[in-house]
């Protein structure tokens, strides 16, 4: 099936593929790191394992970011 | 108000674009913003902020200028070292533009302080490098319908976006801080310095169009910069309503201040 994954078109063919699979093929080892937003909405991270994903679904990984500088 | 001779001269390019004119540069003048955190990203924020002529900004930070800091904190010199660095912004400032009411906090922001330093002003720049400020600003700010530019920096990436009252907050995407360890901060994993330059002036910007009520703002979306492949997304987001602050829900009502992992690499 055919994915958008961060604004890049992948074809993905793994039969049935939970977000949580998808994290584990991306390589994203710790779920915490990311939030998911799945066809413009943002999942729970305890439905992961839950939700298949579908032909032409659009994921984006969010990613923590911290930065700037203040009392370190 | 009435602009002296030397305002007139000073912004001159602000009052001949049609979107600012004399009635936006007296706005600029009259506003107040809050930069929380002089570093990489507050830098260009408070410089930005200061020559077009914001009248007021507050600074907090509670940290002193160290040698390891000058690489990206372009508001800080190498005579500052050992300053505490709202004393040397406050005096950059000062010599950028007198006009500019500056008011300093020396302390760390925590969910005791945070609401009554933020009510006096109209806008507030979240330039901070940890979780436990940026949950907390988001927080304080949800809490009194206070609109803020939220930005996060790593390595040869950033992102920010801006929040008013009734769009998507900080929490609508990130439900509560990672877990210690997990998300590397820029003293251990390292920053480009300009990155920080980047994004933080997207933040100026932002305040500024807030200030100005033109343009549209960075709301209901993540705007993420990649340096190496010189690349700008624009991620649209809703609000969420399962948001533990903003949400339909909301389970947190109360401010509450997390634990600050303790930083065991410093380079």
């Amino acid at each position: 099936m055919e994915l958008t994954i961060n604004g890049k078109k992948e074809i993905i063919d793994k039969g049935k593929l939970t977000v949580g699979i998808l994290l584990k093929l991306k390589d994203i080892q710790m779920p915490e790191m990311v939030s998911v937003e799945l066809n413009g909405e943002i999942i729970d991270r305890k439905d992961y394992d839950k939700i298949e994903l579908q032909n032409s679904d659009i994921i984006e990984f969010l990613y923590f970011m911290g930065g700037g500088n203040y009392g370190n | 108000m009435n602009f002296t001779e030397e305002q007139i001269i000073r912004y001159s390019r602000n009052i001949i674009l049609r979107e600012v004119g004399g009635e936006g540069q007296r706005r600029l003048l009259e506003s107040k913003v809050l930069v929380i955190g002089a570093g990489g990203l507050g830098s260009p924020i408070l410089l930005y902020l200061a020559a077009a002529g914001v009248g007021t900004l507050g600074i907090i930070d509670s940290d002193v200028v160290d040698l390891s800091n000058l690489q990206r904190q372009i508001i800080h010199f190498t005579p500052d070292i050992n300053i505490p660095k709202v004393d040397s912004a406050k005096s950059k400032i000062k010599q950028l533009n007198p006009d500019v009411n500056v008011i300093t906090y020396k302390v760390r922001l925590s969910s005791k302080n945070i609401v009554e330093i933020i009510k006096d002003y109209d806008f507030i720049i979240d330039g901070t490098d940890n979780f436990p400020t940026k949950f907390l600003v988001n927080d304080a700010c949800v809490m009194n319908n206070k609109p803020f530019s939220h930005a996060g920096i790593l390595r040869f990436e950033g992102q920010t976006f801006t929040y008013t009252p009734g769009n998507m907050c900080y929490r609508c995407i990130f439900n509560e801080p990672p877990p210690k360890g997990v998300v590397p901060t820029c003293s251990e994993a390292g920053i480009l310095g300009a990155v920080a330059g980047v994004i933080g002036t997207i933040q100026a910007v932002e305040a500024l169009k807030y200030i100005l009520q033109n343009g549209d703002l960075l709301t209901n979306k993540l705007l993420t910069f990649n340096a190496l492949t010189t690349q700008f997304r624009e991620i649209k987001l809703n609000r969420n309503e399962n948001c533990p602050v903003c949400g339909k829900s909301p389970t947190i009502k109360e401010l509450q201040d997390y634990e600050q992992p303790v930083c065991e690499l410093k380079l």
